[in-house]
């Protein structure tokens, strides 16, 4: 994948990634997981680790989308009322 | 201007206060220790910055009309466009700094110049060079380590065609992002919550 010819946004001076370089962002993304951080295993594998972020961007979406949803029940019936939206106001500053 | 032994060693430094400034940060070549070092990633998880998304928010959602007009549109589409706030609300916050946020940004702006000139032929145009050289149909079998990455791009906006150690970077970004994004949303929809139950009781008792 790396060893495609890119045009102009890839690192021009490595062409190949070493699998030190790999294994050490692969650690760092494994801090961020909930999922593999409380598990307190440091045997974890490149390849759930990878796993684990997509589930969890995936999931992470799904919230944001129900989330989406019931703001916008909750939406209408607060724009009626302007009293409603300076309380919120003053609530989130 | 600056002589070139200073500019040397300010593209040396990889301080996160100059990454503001540097623009050599998008090719990725001055990152001899690593590229993750230069993003900020923490000032996701400050209670400030939610709520400044949380305000934002809030104006941008009251000046949508398809987010709060409610006898136009059905629930799911209002859903939609609430969520199509919140990202560009959130990628606006990004500051511009990361792949992920300006591909937020300008996908809207294609999406709105298709609608208003009635073309559906560019949809699917993409920023990294010409699609029809890079046809992702072709059915290679991968090892599933590269197949996961595949997805991965596929699921950070923007970051499709990124080498692996920028799209990890992209990544951890977003995810930090997106939690931040999570918590506003959960905050907002109780504060909504709390502040509609009160006043539906008042109406209700008053009539």
């Amino acid at each position: 994948m790396s060893s495609r010819r890119s045009r102009s946004r890839q690192q021009s001076g490595v062409s190949r990634i070493s699998d030190d370089q790999i294994a050490d962002l692969v650690s760092k993304l494994q801090q961020l997981i909930p999922e593999i951080r409380n598990r307190r295993s440091d045997k974890v594998s490149a390849s759930k680790v990878l796993q684990e972020t997509c589930n969890y961007i995936r999931n992470l979406h799904r919230e944001v989308d129900d989330l989406s949803e019931r703001l916008a029940e909750l939406l209408e019936n607060t724009d009626s009322d302007s009293a409603q939206a300076a309380i919120i106001r003053s609530l989130l500053m | 201007m600056a002589s070139p032994s200073i500019s040397n060693s300010e593209a040396n430094s990889n301080r996160p206060r100059d990454s503001k400034r540097k623009k050599r940060r998008k090719t990725g070549a001055d990152a001899p220790t690593g590229p993750a070092t230069n993003i900020d990633r923490s000032r996701w998880k400050t209670e400030s910055e939610q709520q400044v998304y949380s305000s934002k928010l809030v104006d941008a959602l009251r000046r949508r009309p398809a987010a709060a007009s409610p006898e136009s549109f059905p629930v799911p589409v209002r859903g939609r466009a609430v969520r199509e706030t919140a990202d560009q609300v959130l990628a606006v916050a990004a500051k511009g700094r990361t792949r992920w946020s300006r591909a937020i940004l300008t996908s809207r702006l294609r999406l709105m110049n298709n609608l208003s000139r009635n073309h559906k032929k560019h949809r699917k145009v993409r920023f990294t060079g010409d699609i029809r050289s890079r046809k992702p149909a072709v059915r290679k079998t991968l090892p599933p380590l590269q197949r996961k990455v595949r997805v991965l791009g596929r699921l950070v906006p923007g970051c499709r065609k990124l080498s692996f150690p920028n799209l990890l970077e992209e990544a951890t970004d977003y995810i930090a992002a997106l939690e931040m994004q999570v918590r506003a949303m959960t905050a907002l929809t109780g504060l909504l919550t709390g502040a509609a139950a009160p006043f539906d009781r008042l109406g209700s008792g008053l009539s």
